[in-house]
């Protein structure tokens, strides 16, 4: 048995049927994981001791016969911006270089009442803000497939380290595409749920009103094992509607006969790679033989998607990040200077990288006197419609398929000194953010120069079961 | 559109940010380049159009007012400061002269 190739699902059967150990599976994907990060830079910390004693806890109730959950003893790693009791969590960021958070994440909490071990934290554009992890204190994290390549961002060591059998699976956080276009350029399933779906109380907010919680994954079926276990309303965080978490292994393999599938046009417009276009035309092709009805459909505001999202995402951004004064929070910096305002000045001169702090003066300006209405209202105004969008076409079809990402992986540098160019990367996958609807990244095949493609689904919100069946039923029929 | 370097500096003071000099210079093509991208919204009518602020749905959500199990202590949250705690307080620069 090779315990690095194992889904979730597998290994929660074999640590059931005790054909290997948690301890087992913990050593083989720390030393895969300490093995390729020289190359790939995917974990900027390892917590090795205390995830071989999570492990041996693991063992023992497995033994007595008294797993907690169905991830009991799984290991998994942690984008480096879940607030960890006594661990340091950066968000990738000088600002945070030396943080320490006093208590856990609603998520890691929640992940360590089902057994699951923690096998480190992985890398990330600076708090969240990139498309290729190029924007990160510790520097890029490579593609597991094509080392030559990023692997996306700004959850792009989460990513890494599932394609690259680093961990089992991992939790990455996604405002306008920072797990699902990762997971297209690395080659997993990324979900990023209903906005509200997962507690993200101890996480560093971004933009609050499009943030979510979401998880790298080999399958399909191990997304919807993961989600089982962190979907549901919590106190700690207010934006967690109280909706029933339905069963999601229910109806996972009931197939797509008789569904509704939606190609919108405008996501198989010009500037999508002619290989990622026919790739998921592909995949239709296979809904269609699988008895789904497939159809094109139109969103017709998507293109205004990206120039919303960067309006409305600075704008909260430099909200949240205005906490990072170096008093309270973020490093105090070496020079202090004269006066309080001479502090401020300093410490966030010093702490933040040059994306954040283009993102703060975006988000500064446009929600001063003067451009408030032109600028920032006008965006939430184009956001309404971009989600009318939506609730229309659900009304048509039961999912929408699209590629996730226009472009495959590319060259570190490449995007890197034209901020516009990177934002591009997000036009397929803001949408969803926009309008909260879940999504999910699968894996459909791959470019002529061998670099993964990912196909996005798209469903309405809570509804991600629905996600997982029809998930599920191609990674099905491609096997 | 065209952002002046007089108007970054003033923005980075509106959001007490440093800057240095090159930075500034950068700052004033690039939020250019991006303010000028963003102007395409204009193409859209928004007259009869209310603004999402949020996509939940939920209004005024409340709870009771009591410590959550897992909360910090006083003493770990002040620690998180990197600056001298006395009295249970943060000692700052004077913030009125």
């Amino acid at each position: 048995m090779d315990l690095l190739q194992l889904s979730v699902e597998e290994m929660s059967r074999a640590l059931r049927e005790k054909q290997c150990t948690s301890v087992e599976l913990t050593r083989a994907y720390l030393a895969e994981g300490k093995r390729r990060n020289p190359e790939l830079n995917a974990y900027v910390l390892f917590t090795e001791e205390e995830a071989l004693a999570q492990a041996e806890a693991a063992d023992r109730r497995y033994a007595e016969g008294k797993s907690l959950s169905a991830l009991d003893g799984i290991p998994c790693a942690l984008k480096d911006i879940f607030n960890t009791r006594g661990v340091r969590t950066t968000c990738c960021s000088k600002m945070l270089e030396r943080f320490v958070p006093p208590y856990d994440a609603v998520v890691v909490e929640k992940l360590r009442a089902a057994g699951v071990v923690f096998l480190g934290k992985t890398n990330m554009d600076e708090f969240a803000c990139g498309g290729s992890t190029e924007h990160s204190c510790f520097g890029p994290t490579m593609n597991p497939v094509d080392p030559a390549t990023v692997a996306g961002g700004s959850s792009g060591g989460s990513a890494a380290v599932v394609a690259g059998n680093m961990a089992a699976f991992s939790m990455g956080t996604d405002t306008g595409g920072s797990i699902r276009e990762p997971a297209a350029f690395v080659g997993c399933v990324g979900l990023k749920p209903t906005y509200g779906r997962i507690s993200r109380s101890g996480v560093t907010a971004m933009a609050s009103s499009l943030d979510t919680i979401g998880h790298f994954t080999k399958t399909v079926g191990d997304s919807a094992m993961i989600l089982q276990v962190l979907a549901g309303k919590d106190v700690m965080d207010s934006t967690t509607p109280d909706v029933p978490v339905p069963d999601y292994m229910k109806n996972i393999d009931k197939g797509v006969k008789g569904l509704k599938i939606g190609l919108p046009k405008e996501y198989f417009a010009e500037g999508v790679d002619p290989e990622i276009r026919d790739s998921v035309m592909a995949a239709a092709k296979v809904y269609e033989s699988l008895g789904a009805t497939v159809k094109e459909v139109s969103l017709p505001f998507t293109k205004y998607a990206v120039a919303m999202y960067y309006i409305v995402m600075p704008a909260e951004l430099s909200a949240n990040l205005a906490r990072f004064d170096g008093i309270r929070y973020g490093s105090r910096p070496k020079q202090e200077g004269e006066s309080i305002i001479d502090y401020y000045y300093n410490a966030r001169a010093e702490g933040f990288g040059a994306e954040i702090k283009r993102r703060i003066m975006i988000g500064t300006y446009v929600l001063s006197a003067g451009y408030y209405d032109a600028f920032y209202n006008k965006a939430l105004k184009v956001r309404t419609l971009i989600k009318q969008d939506f609730d229309r076409v659900f009304k048509e079809v039961d999912v929408l398929l699209t590629p996730t990402a226009p472009i495959p992986a590319f060259k570190p540098g490449d995007k890197i000194n034209d901020p516009l160019a990177m934002y591009l990367a997000d036009a397929l996958t803001i949408p969803a953010n926009a309008s909260g609807v879940p999504a999910m990244s699968i894996p459909c095949g791959k470019t002529s120069a061998g670099l993964p493609i990912g196909m996005q689904l798209l469903t309405p919100q809570f509804t991600e079961g629905l996600l997982f069946q029809v998930g599920r039923a191609y990674e099905k029929a491609k096997k | 559109m065209q952002l002046t370097t007089e108007q970054v500096r003033h923005i980075a003071k509106l959001a007490r940010l440093g800057l240095s000099d090159e930075e500034v210079k950068t700052f004033s093509t690039q939020l250019t380049n991006i303010l000028q991208y963003v102007e395409i919204l204009g193409e859209v009518n928004t007259d009869a159009v209310s603004p999402t602020n949020q996509v939940t749905g939920l209004a005024n959500v409340s709870r009771s007012d009591v410590l959550h199990g897992n909360s910090a202590s006083r003493e770990d949250l002040l620690g998180c400061s990197e600056l001298p705690v006395e009295q249970d307080q943060i000692r700052v620069k004077p913030v009125i002269e």
